[in-house]
């Protein structure tokens, strides 16, 4: 019986082939106010149905952790760590490779670029990162005063198409869509993915320098401080899509702590004609923030594009 | 035995402090930081401002925090004074002269400020709340308020009493 209802599942995660995507994406941090410079804080980040509970798979980061050593489905254990794993472990971190074909590492989707930002924009790097079954962890010292910026920014390619017949999905590159869709291919429909994960964190008094977006894809413009935010209080923010106002948007607001409710109590809003919206938090703690922009205005000709921006934020109790 | 010569002592203390606050002072606020049977204690962080009516901070009283700690490492629980931290406390660049003090022992503590002496001596006249925030390290944090008018026509004296992290405090103005 369990072997069968295996057999029914595999298939279908396969055939998606973009895990990611049924899931939330998020970065936890352990504090977001901080009194002093001097103050370090860790870094969860992962990917899982549950905010903010690591259940799913580990949100894979360049620069934070060596890939562990025997995680092909099925296997038993981890195997001592040779000469041999290590490599591989090390191999499996570049950029790229994760996304080479055939094995566990087809389905996973490669590493994500991370970038941290000091209040005065100058980028530093994560330390003790590591990669854990369920989560990536993280260490930032909080070395100047002033604002915080982690962002993770990503992006790909979608397709359906079909061929003799069979409805088909892919996940890739401009790069591999090249080679990878049959020529024979038809009703090919192109998705372009730009995704954007962000969060903030203040030693002292909030900055705003590293809040200036860069005018990529869909990018937070706050008109309150994402770490000025308090329990019965309206935040407002404005949404762009590549540096202009972006009219429209889709915004979902879920507050953390799902395991020990019944429902998910997700707020939805929409952005109006300048891109504004308006956020009153119902009470203090961790919020998932996510906007989505779907339009026409895809790099790749004859294709949709699907961007998204999403943070974690916490309210503090007035 | 012990108990009843530690009380007696305490009295004695408490008497001349009492009459030597009472000469000068325009306004006394007096803060009570409750004794607790918990199984880690810690002195509380405790900040007083004289709010304005629109929520903006018109005067930082007295901050009481582990200001001598080596490389500022008092500091890490000041924002946990949230209301404080908010509106006063990540703006300053701690310690301040004058407003830095350690932290307090259990006891009602008296602070006497004149009103022709900073903070008080730019307080324009208008309707304010006295604001005392605690916070304590594996403890809770309490605020309480109490509203005056400034300057005094007549002898004013309010208080609060706190729940939890502070007991009663209270506000003496003299005209």
């Amino acid at each position: 019986m369990k072997t069968s209802l295996k057999w029914l599942v595999v298939p279908f995660c396969v055939s998606l082939a973009m895990p990611a995507s049924a899931h939330r994406a998020w970065l936890l941090p352990s504090a977001t106010v901080l009194s002093d410079t001097g103050s370090w804080i860790t870094v969860d980040a992962a990917v899982s149905d549950s905010l903010f509970y690591f259940e799913h798979v580990p949100m894979r980061l360049t620069g934070v952790g060596a890939e562990p050593a025997g995680r092909e489905r099925g296997a038993k254990g981890a195997p001592a760590a040779t000469g041999a794993t290590k490599r591989e472990a090390r191999a499996a971190q570049q950029p790229g490779a994760a996304g080479a074909p055939g094995g566990d590492a087809r389905r996973r989707p490669p590493s994500q670029q991370l970038a941290i930002f000091a209040p005065d924009g100058s980028n530093i790097a994560p330390q003790n990162g590591a990669i854990g079954k369920f989560r990536s962890t993280f260490d930032i010292p909080l070395e100047k005063a002033g604002t915080y910026k982690l962002a993770v920014v990503g992006g790909g390619l979608t397709a359906s198409y079909t061929l003799k017949g069979e409805k088909k999905r892919w996940r890739g590159t401009a790069e591999t869509f090249k080679t990878e869709i049959p020529a024979d291919a038809e009703d090919v429909k192109v998705t372009e993915q730009q995704r954007r994960l962000e969060t903030f964190v203040t030693a002292g008094k909030p900055s705003k320098d590293v809040l200036k977006p860069t005018g990529k894809g869909l990018e937070l413009d706050p008109v309150t401080h994402p770490n000025d935010l308090f329990a019965g209080e309206a935040a407002k923010f404005r949404l762009l899509i590549d540096g202009k106002p972006a009219a429209g948007a889709r915004l979902t607001v879920v507050p953390g702590g799902i395991r020990y409710r019944d429902s998910i109590n997700e707020m939805n809003a929409t952005s109006d004609a300048d891109g504004f919206v308006s956020v009153t938090w119902p009470e203090a703690g961790m919020y998932w923030m996510e906007a989505v922009v779907e339009d026409d205005n895809a790099q790749m000709p004859n294709a949709k594009r699907r961007a998204t921006y999403a943070a974690t934020l916490e309210v503090m109790k007035p | 035995m012990r108990k009843l010569v530690t009380v007696g002592l305490s009295g004695i203390i408490a008497g001349p402090v009492l009459t030597g606050a009472s000469l000068a002072a325009d306004m006394k606020v007096t803060i009570e930081v409750p004794k607790l049977d918990v199984a880690e204690y810690h002195r509380p962080y405790v900040a007083a401002w004289i709010e304005n009516a629109d929520g903006g901070v018109a005067a930082n009283l007295s901050v009481w925090y582990e200001f001598k700690k080596e490389n500022h490492k008092g500091n890490k629980w000041l924002k946990d004074m949230r209301q404080w931290w908010r509106r006063a406390g990540r703006e300053l660049d701690m310690p301040v002269d004058g407003l830095s003090s350690a932290t307090r022992p259990a006891g009602k503590h008296p602070i006497d400020f004149s009103s022709s002496a900073p903070p008080l001596a730019e307080l324009k006249p208008g309707e304010y709340e006295l604001v005392v925030e605690a916070a304590r390290e594996v403890g809770g944090r309490e605020l309480v308020r109490i509203p005056f008018k400034w300057p005094a026509a007549e002898a004013f004296s309010g208080s609060a009493q706190g729940k939890d992290e502070l007991g009663v405090v209270a506000l003496e103005i003299k005209p």
